[in-house]
């Protein structure tokens, strides 16, 4: 089907997402209680980003047992990209073969999307940390506009923080277990 | 990423500045939106016009499903543990 160029072009999306960007800290600066829960839970927001490795390697290695042609070494390397589907498919596909790293794109490219439509639906059911934690590194950009509209300005901050902490953890961690194990 | 963390910045600054101007908010919040939608849709035409994730969607499509769901299932399990003992007495 014929789509024009322009918007396939990412820089359109790039441009968006700035927008988007600006206008999501507008939301934040100008909300007075936007570091609220911040100053009230101060190093605990360590445990945001911890609880999201914990819990994707421990969900990866349960379900790797249903998982087919993918070791679990590879799976949980897989997982570890957290949503950051473009650099983490670049290391897989180096160490571990085209295959897995085409795996991990489509794996990390689906956790953002489940992340920006499943949202409201886990914040219902599992709390206001939730969204943040599906969103993983993409938190810090990506799913922010999506995470802050639904959870609120005060885990906007959050969001940011552990979605940064991850995206720096990705390299570390995808190429520690590849190389390790 | 660091445009885009400047770009942020610069936006939690302006929202400081005019955080005394009750007419921003619901205009912005409107902007968020269908600044959304956008991009959403964008994100569709990015994977859907892809050749490489098209052609492999069915062969090594559901294991990437898999492994998303064991990934995302766990996070937000722990994250509940996380939020329910040490976040949630925190809010007003």
């Amino acid at each position: 089907m014929f789509v024009p160029e322009y918007l396939k072009d990412s820089d359109l999306s790039s441009y968006v997402l700035y927008g988007l960007m600006f206008f999501v800290g507008v939301s934040i600066g100008s909300d007075k209680n936007s570091w609220s829960v911040i100053k009230k839970v101060k190093f605990k927001i360590l445990l945001v980003p911890l609880s999201v490795i914990i819990g994707t390697l421990a969900g990866v290695s349960i379900i790797s047992v249903f998982v087919r042609d993918i070791s679990l070494r590879d799976s949980l390397a897989i997982g570890s990209g957290f949503g950051y589907y473009s650099l983490s498919s670049i290391f897989i596909s180096k160490i571990a073969g085209s295959v897995q790293g085409v795996v991990a794109l489509l794996s990390n490219i689906m956790r953002e999307i489940v992340t920006l439509l499943m949202t409201p639906l886990f914040l219902k059911y599992f709390g206001k940390l939730a969204p943040i934690a599906a969103g993983g590194a993409t938190s810090m950009d990506t799913t922010l506009p999506v995470i802050t509209k639904f959870t609120g300005t005060e885990y906007a901050i959050i969001a940011v923080f552990s979605g940064t902490v991850l995206t720096i953890i990705v390299p570390f961690l995808v190429t520690f277990i590849l190389t390790v194990f | 990423m660091l445009t885009v963390i400047i770009i942020m910045t610069s936006g939690i600054l302006a929202g400081y500045l005019f955080r005394n101007h009750q007419w921003i908010s619901k205009p912005v919040g409107i902007i968020i939106t269908w600044a959304i939608y956008l991009l959403l849709f964008l994100l569709g035409i990015t994977v859907g016009t892809n050749e490489i994730i098209i052609s492999n969607l069915d062969a090594i499509g559901f294991n990437a499903l898999l492994i998303t769901i064991g990934a995302v299932t766990g996070s937000v399990a722990v994250s509940w543990f996380t939020y329910t003992l040490f976040f949630r007495k925190n809010e007003k």
